[in-house]
């Protein structure tokens, strides 16, 4: 390992010095720019909260990428440590303490664009291909391999790729082949340019080989999918479609199937200056799509399947019942609208009112089983029988299983140039056997009421509150929660929170929840120290959001920009 | 499959190796050095494709203002604080604009979850932003953005001259602050 990362480390003093010494001057125009990220945490053992005994009382994740960039050519390294990973991740981040996972260099002029080693990358909205990051969730399937972007003609744009994903600190044993193209005809031809009609079409090839697995099975080694993409503009409306087909691909998500994968995305949108409204609607089938056939939880996807729900942020509706897509098969649609009333009308007030309204429905697909997941599973059960479909489905039918239900609807006022109120009321139902594999057999009924005050006592002084509150007569029945955040612009925030599960069935378990935390921040450097309890989900404070696991203890955060 | 991380695990449990934290400080350290050198000049926009609100692609390359600032802001959708200082900065835009010249580039990083549900936002809020969605984050990426909402200043030259991660109420008084220094020719430390 060691080995390892002295190498990169000189791969990169290579790549900084050959820029730096090849050119006229020494260092002439090189921009050398970056981040980095220290998340620490203590522990405490919580048993209430599940917060365990941690021997090494500590967990520290950290990283720095480095860029060099001269004119077209730019390079760069992300040295990332766990020492050991935050509670929370993957052990498997571990493995090895500190390392480079992530080196790269790029050429980029005019109509090409070379990078090699590794690269992030989406085809269309993701759903055959996505190699993204959320280092705050420690997700990370980067490709390591080469990239090439071509523009050769005004309006034709194309991507090809051949990569490995990242696994933690190996590397997928399937390798990952694909081409996206894309027209936009208005830029296309050239009398079209200016016409209010827009209109953008694409297509995307996707091919996986992976050698021939351990179990007793036919499996193909290369695993075909494909993709197909509109949008028109016309003034304030858009219509979006895309396809996808995936073909048979037996894996460790589908029982080992041959039956074939799809899924489709549509969208329609109108706006116009104070009013906007989306209508959504997803189906997939049998899409689990990874690098290696035999992965695990979040691990190599090569595909993207967003949840079709509302992304809240509000920390009663965001921790306890989320939603996440179900790639094995799902369908909804979801409703998006936004108005704002006019200043000065009577209902705007002076200052005027925004309203948004949201709802999601997603249920299961409507499916026929073939055979059991239990027969499959034995594979003594026609192992290699190219008639092993598992179901049938039809992809355009609601099966009859409610997955989730979320309705909402936030209001948000200013009532004077110090004071301003956003009142938001949710409704979920949650089958959280499927979203979070809980074992419940009946679905939760929650509703979440909110109130978010922001009193802006002077200039550079503010204080905002939060009073949340959640009704329901499953799980752990009520909780309630109250926050105080004091603003000093542009330095300083001091955060108080709190949540309780004063409704818990459990007396033992009617637990509170208090955290503190005071963040400093000095233009893009900022750091925060907090200690209490905290619940996993997206937290809001201190002027950003981010994804926190379960703990109880200290948490240090500093970021920085450079 | 597993056998050979574990070992190396308990490897490192049992004889851990100090060399990674040396190699790392030493890395960091010469390249703090590095960069405490080349910053005494601000970057330049990197080139990058990121969405119009009509789908088609953009390069940030092309972000220009005929030498007048520039704000670019990092948003999203689900981020309240980021929300919140763009519609502050939207109240009193209009001014800035006439008094300054400036144009806000607001960057949604809003991923294929929510990027439809931008231009409704937008128009909704009644934005006067040049707004463009990066929804792998590519643009992000390129400016070295940790958290949203991040807000970087452009001179009339095309360089960042300042950055900002978080928002406070009250910020908007700053940014305003620089952004009429910068109209005014001044520099900003």
């Amino acid at each position: 390992m060691t080995t390892k990362l002295t190498c990169s480390t000189l791969l990169l003093f290579l790549i900084t010095s050959t820029i730096a010494y090849s050119q006229d001057g020494v260092m002439d125009g090189v921009e050398i720019h970056g981040n980095f990220e220290v998340y620490a945490q203590t522990y405490n053992e919580d048993s209430i909260i599940g917060a365990p005994n941690v021997p090494e009382k500590s967990g520290v994740n950290a990283f720095g990428n480095f860029i060099a960039t001269k004119g077209s050519f730019t390079a760069g390294v992300r040295i990332e440590a766990y020492m050991p990973p935050v509670q929370g991740f993957s052990n498997n981040y571990g493995l090895q303490p500190v390392g480079a996972p992530y080196r790269f260099a790029q050429f980029s002029k005019g109509k090409f664009d070379i990078t090699v080693g590794n690269f992030y990358e989406q085809f269309g909205n993701g759903m055959i291909l996505r190699a993204y990051e959320e280092r705050a969730l420690g997700l990370d399937n980067a490709f390591d391999g080469l990239r090439v972007k071509v523009n050769p003609i005004p309006g034709l744009y194309i991507k090809g790729l051949v990569g490995n994903q990242r696994f933690y600190w190996q590397k997928s044993t399937g390798y990952v082949r694909a081409i996206d193209g894309e027209i936009a005809i208005n830029e296309l031809v050239e009398s079209l340019m200016d016409k209010k009609l827009r209109l953008t079409i694409g297509g995307s090839f996707v091919s996986k080989y992976e050698a021939p697995g351990i179990r007793n099975f036919e499996y193909p080694e290369n695993v075909a999918s494909w993709a197909g993409r509109g949008q028109i503009n016309y003034g304030g409306f858009s219509f979006l479609g895309e396809y996808v087909y995936k073909f048979n691909d037996p894996n460790s998500d589908n029982h080992y199937i041959y039956r074939a994968g799809q899924g489709v995305l549509l969208s329609a949108t109108y706006s116009q200056k104070g009013f906007g409204i989306n209508l959504t609607a997803k189906s997939i089938d049998n899409m689990h799509f990874r690098a290696n056939r035999d992965a695990q939880l979040n691990d190599l996807f090569i595909n993207y399947l967003p949840a079709l729900t509302r992304q809240h942020t509000y920390n009663l509706a965001t921790t306890l019942y989320p939603y996440a897509t179900q790639p094995a098969g799902e369908i909804g649609i979801q409703g998006d609208i936004i108005y704002k009333i006019k200043k000065g009308s009577a209902l705007g007030g002076k200052y005027g009112t925004t309203i948004q309204v949201n709802v999601a429905i997603i249920n299961s697909l409507d499916t026929q089983q073939i055979t059991s997941p239990n027969d499959l599973d034995s594979e003594v059960y026609l192992p290699n029988d190219p008639s092993r479909e598992g179901y049938k489905a039809n992809l355009w039918t609601f099966g009859d299983k409610i997955y989730y239900r979320d309705y909402n609807i936030e209001i948000d006022r200013k009532f004077s140039k110090s004071f301003k109120l956003k009142t938001s009321y949710i409704y979920f139902v949650a089958n959280t056997d499927v979203a979070q594999g809980t074992a419940l057999g009946k679905n939760v009924h929650a509703h979440i009421g909110v109130l978010d005050g922001l009193y802006k006592v002077s200039k550079k002084h503010s204080i905002r509150t939060e009073l949340q509150h959640m009704w329901t007569e499953q799980d752990q029945g009520n909780w309630a929660f109250a926050m105080v955040e004091y603003g000093y612009s542009p330095h300083w925030f001091v955060t108080v929170l709190n949540q309780y599960n004063y409704g818990n069935p459990t007396k033992a378990l009617r637990v509170n929840y208090p955290t503190a935390q005071v963040a400093y921040i000095n233009n893009a450097n900022r750091i925060s120290l907090a200690y209490g309890r905290q619940r996993a989900g997206i937290f809001c404070v201190g002027g950003v959001c981010r994804p926190v696991p379960a703990a109880n203890g200290f948490t240090i955060t500093i970021t920085s920009s450079f | 499959m597993l056998s050979k991380p574990n070992l190396q695990l308990i490897l490192l449990f049992i004889n851990p190796t100090h060399m990674f934290k040396s190699i790392i400080t030493s890395t960091l350290l010469i390249f703090l050095s590095f960069i405490a050198v080349c910053q005494n000049e601000g970057r330049s926009i990197p080139d990058v494709t990121v969405k119009q609100l009509d789908n088609s692609s953009f390069q940030t390359g092309d972000i220009t203002n005929d030498g007048n600032p520039i704000i670019i802001s990092f948003w999203a959708t689900w981020c309240s604080p980021c929300k919140r200082e763009l519609n502050a900065i939207a109240e009193d835009f209009d001014e800035w604009v006439e008094e300054t010249g400036v144009k806000l580039v607001a960057i949604s990083i809003d991923d294929a979850r929510n990027m439809h549900k931008v231009k409704p936002y937008v128009d909704g809020q009644s934005w006067d932003y040049d707004v463009y969605v990066d929804p792998n984050a590519d643009f992000k990426r390129a400016m070295n953005v940790n958290n949203v909402p991040h807000t970087f200043l452009i001179d009339g030259n095309g360089h960042i001259v300042w950055q900002h991660n978080s928002y406070a109420p009250g910020d908007e008084d700053e940014l305003h602050e620089l952004v009429e220094k910068l109209a005014n020719g001044e520099t900003i430390d």
